[in-house]
């Protein structure tokens, strides 16, 4: 046994409401540069639908992730080492840009610049690739809330596996179509084929917190990992030409925030913790036979945090003390191993991802109450999953490799909550049938409830905060001491103003802020070379570099008074210049 | 022996040289982030999948018989029975085809990279020059290949090749090089040129051909105390025992 630690995450999909808050933030933290213009590190889509990119679950198209062999070894489907070589020099199956989507802008220009008319102006979008004007087709989603659904939606691959089975089973007419959302982010996987496709070796899995990475500095944009990856979370940056992905905003995460995606999300849905795990034992349990094992075998690999074997193990790896207190408090691993109400998503592509689900109960429930039943009455919501077969094999394509069984599994067991939570809000007598019905007690129920319903900011987010003895490489703290009296010390490289390495924006916004908040005047680093930032100014004043020089005015002849030096700046006071 | 041919000859290859070598020390050193392909298949791929494949593998085989032409002497490929004429019509054959192949594939890739837009706008000033470089390397190349075809047998391994491996050992044979045809030495200073430029352009991703992908396991972890491995500590941030 070789236990190693991971970061992980759940979602608990019942709660998601679709607001792409967590995806704008993402993409404002992470990827609003050019060359990803088109790259959502966390994007939320419509299932059923295509998904971003479209199609991206159809790996007999896209070849990512793993296949087992007729030996029974686990090999990467778009093939070995050699293959990867030889079509190196054209990747026959990386997505085209317009498998994601061409992004674009809009021509803002011609509102204000267009000659008086009798049209009003449009402003056209135009393309960012090629700058030329552009019919919008398609986005990151496109088919957000069904939209398109009775054209999009039979193209679903999950839609066209469940169909081959049976032609009834998945309809999209408005009475009986069925929808929820799904948030994506890099699965971070145990076993992630991303990292076994990239030929310069540049992705890593960190050791101490198993976040995948991608190396910047070796990385040589041979492009394997965009298709070794099944779940395509790896981006191309056809400016730098080099690989980007979801990082789990490892320096928040290092210092003990939870990634901005989790932090910003509307509907608190998102868990993050610790999991130990059997590093020995991942590639065994990645190939066993039956994919609808997949499942049991990954959470086979999650160690128990308060075994005393397991403990014993963990620091003979090396495994800090602090990082063992935060996995027995984790709730990723509550809600995975403990309750079971989590699943992976798409384990059948064998990489172990280790972001977790926890199915919605939600379309159920409603359409107890549409057919005029009690919807969280005990019998009828465990007859009624039983009964409505379409979410549940949609679930189960999605989350067992198609097996039906763990889902279910789920499904009672939130539906076992909601009924027996009900009677203890309302001071009804407890019916102890209903958790044992799912194999649990009250107090797990109860806990569960908590976890699920109540459970505030430092239960949901049970981060480790420091990595001992090494806090001074922390990326957000050890970088401001460049040169002495170097950029963040508010002075300048060694060879003047453009010398020496960028200020990083944290380090830059952390000065700020506190300027801002201890300073009686205009928030201004006063730093030579310092960056204008909207977000920091407080509208006092005029930072220098927020507008041009202002060009000199031609003196009028017999103007006497004498302008002079331009007055201290001062809080509160706008001067003319200050208007301009 | 004129002075043009003792700078051509004898001297412009060590400045090349010390550009190349220095240049990618460099360029290694300092960018180690602008290192890559810059690969513009996310915005084509048809024309791409087949001028790639055609450009690069041709590029091999003509680097591998380049390296054969050169580096081998003929008394050697004498010795194993293959005549003079023989070993000219397997160079001329193979060298022209790889040679064809190479520049049908660099045309298919520029017509490319001319004709869809977004390729076009993420071509680089430094990738146009390059580009005429390259193309005007490979096409002297292929003529010195056709002239030897067609008219006077000039054997090259008779003066390019014992000019090329004198080089290693630094007593320059300025005398052979400077006989050979005009074509050869046209061919030999873009040549030169090329190499000059490689460490400055994309090329560079020639140099970090993934070979030892074959050799690795296929999961990688990476320590974070060894993650910044890449980027050399901050002065007052190195840990007690790198220092």
């Amino acid at each position: 046994m070789r236990v190693m630690a991971q970061m992980g995450m759940v979602m608990n999909l019942d709660k998601c409401i679709g607001c792409h808050t967590c995806s704008v933030t993402c993409k404002q933290a992470w990827t609003n540069r050019s060359g990803v213009e088109y790259v959502w590190f966390n994007n939320v889509e419509t299932r059923p639908g295509l998904g971003y990119p479209r199609r991206y679950q159809d790996q007999e198209r896209w070849r990512g992730g793993w296949v087992r062999n007729r030996r029974g070894r686990l090999q990467l489907k778009a093939g070995g080492r050699f293959r990867k070589l030889l079509t190196i020099f054209a990747n026959p199956v990386l997505p085209h840009i317009r498998d994601y989507y061409e992004p674009w802008t809009y021509d803002y220009e011609t509102l204000t610049d267009a000659p008086l008319g009798d049209d009003f102006p449009v402003a056209q979008p135009k393309s960012l690739l090629s700058g030329e004007p552009l019919a919008v087709e398609w986005s990151a989603n496109w088919d957000d809330d069904l939209g398109g659904a009775p054209e999009h939606g039979p193209h679903d691959p999950v839609v066209e596996r469940i169909r081959a089975e049976s032609e009834e089973k998945v309809k999209f007419d408005y009475e009986r179509a069925f929808m929820f959302y799904l948030p994506r982010i890099c699965e971070h996987c145990l076993n992630p084929s991303c990292v076994a496709s990239c030929p310069s070796g540049a992705m890593y899995k960190r050791a101490e917190d198993g976040i995948v990475l991608v190396d910047q500095d070796r990385c040589r944009g041979w492009r394997m990992c965009v298709t070794g990856c099944p779940y395509k979370k790896v981006y191309f940056n056809h400016r730098t030409g080099k690989a980007e992905k979801c990082t789990f905003c490892y320096p928040r995460v290092e210092v003990g925030l939870p990634t901005v995606c989790s932090e910003t999300c509307v509907g608190r849905l998102r868990y993050l913790g610790l999991f130990l795990y059997d590093a020995d034992r991942v590639t065994a349990a990645a190939s066993v036979a039956d994919e609808r094992n997949l499942y049991a075998a990954q959470l086979d690999l999650l160690l128990d945090p308060d075994d005393p074997e397991v403990i014993a193990a963990a620091r003979r790896d090396g495994i800090a003390e602090d990082w063992l207190d935060h996995a027995r408090r984790s709730p990723v691993y509550r809600l995975a191993k403990e309750y079971r109400v989590a699943l992976p998503l798409h384990p059948e592509f064998r990489t172990m991802p280790m972001v977790w689900y926890i199915p919605p109960l939600s379309p159920v429930v409603d359409r107890l109450v549409e057919t005029g039943h009690d919807g969280e009455s005990a019998p009828n919501l465990f007859g009624a999953i039983d009964a409505l077969r379409i979410p549940v094999e949609y679930l189960a394509e999605l989350f067992t490799a198609g097996d039906p069984g763990p889902v279910t599994d789920v499904l009672r067991k939130l539906a076992a909550m909601r009924s027996f939570m009900r009677d203890v809000t309302l001071g009804r007598e407890l019916d102890e049938s209903v958790p044992a019905a799912v194999g649990m007690d009250a107090e797990q129920i109860m806990e569960m409830y908590r976890l699920l319903a109540l459970a505030k900011y430092d239960e949901r987010y049970v981060i480790p905060t420091a990595y001992e003895g090494e806090a001074h490489q922390l990326e957000e703290i050890g970088c401001s001491l460049d040169v002495e009296g170097g950029p963040g010390m508010g002075g300048v490289g060694p060879f003047g103003e453009a010398s020496g390495r960028p200020v990083p924006v944290s380090v830059e916004t952390f000065h700020a802020l506190r300027v801002r908040q201890t300073s009686e005047g205009v928030a201004d680093p006063g730093v030579p070379g310092a960056r204008v930032n909207l977000l920091n100014w407080d509208g006092k004043g005029r930072p220098p570099g927020l507008f041009p020089p202002p060009r000199e005015a031609p003196a009028e002849p017999g103007d006497l008074t004498d302008r002079g030096s331009p007055p201290e700046r001062t809080a509160g006071t706008p001067t003319l210049e200050d208007r301009r | 022996m004129s002075t043009w041919d003792l700078l051509l000859w004898g001297v412009l290859p060590y400045v090349m040289v010390a550009v190349l070598v220095g240049g990618t020390i460099w360029r290694y050193r300092y960018d180690k982030f602008g290192w890559t392909t810059r690969s513009s298949e996310l915005y084509e791929s048809r024309l791409l999948r087949i001028g790639s494949p055609l450009f690069h593998f041709g590029l091999l085989v003509v680097i591998i018989g380049h390296v054969i032409g050169l580096l081998i002497p003929q008394s050697w490929t004498g010795a194993v029975g293959l005549s003079p004429t023989a070993y000219h019509v397997q160079a001329l054959v193979l060298g022209g085809i790889a040679g064809f192949c190479t520049l049908v594939g660099v045309g298919i890739l520029v017509y490319r990279r001319r004709t869809t837009g977004p390729v076009f706008s993420a071509t680089t000033r430094n990738d146009k020059l390059m580009y005429v470089v390259l193309v005007a390397a490979l096409v002297a190349g292929l003529a010195t290949t056709l002239l030897g075809a067609t008219g006077g047998e000039h054997n090259y391994r008779e003066t390019v090749s014992p000019w090329f491996r004198s080089l290693f050992v630094l007593q320059p044979d300025i005398a052979s090089m400077a006989g050979a045809g005009l074509a050869f030495h046209v061919h030999t200073l873009i040549g030169m040129v090329l190499f000059a430029i490689w460490p400055f352009t994309r090329l560079v991703h020639a140099f970090t051909a993934p070979l030892g992908y074959l050799f690795r396991p296929y999961i990688v972890y990476r320590s974070r105390a060894a993650g910044g491995a890449t980027r050399a500590p901050r002065r007052g941030w190195e840990t007690a025992d790198n220092r």
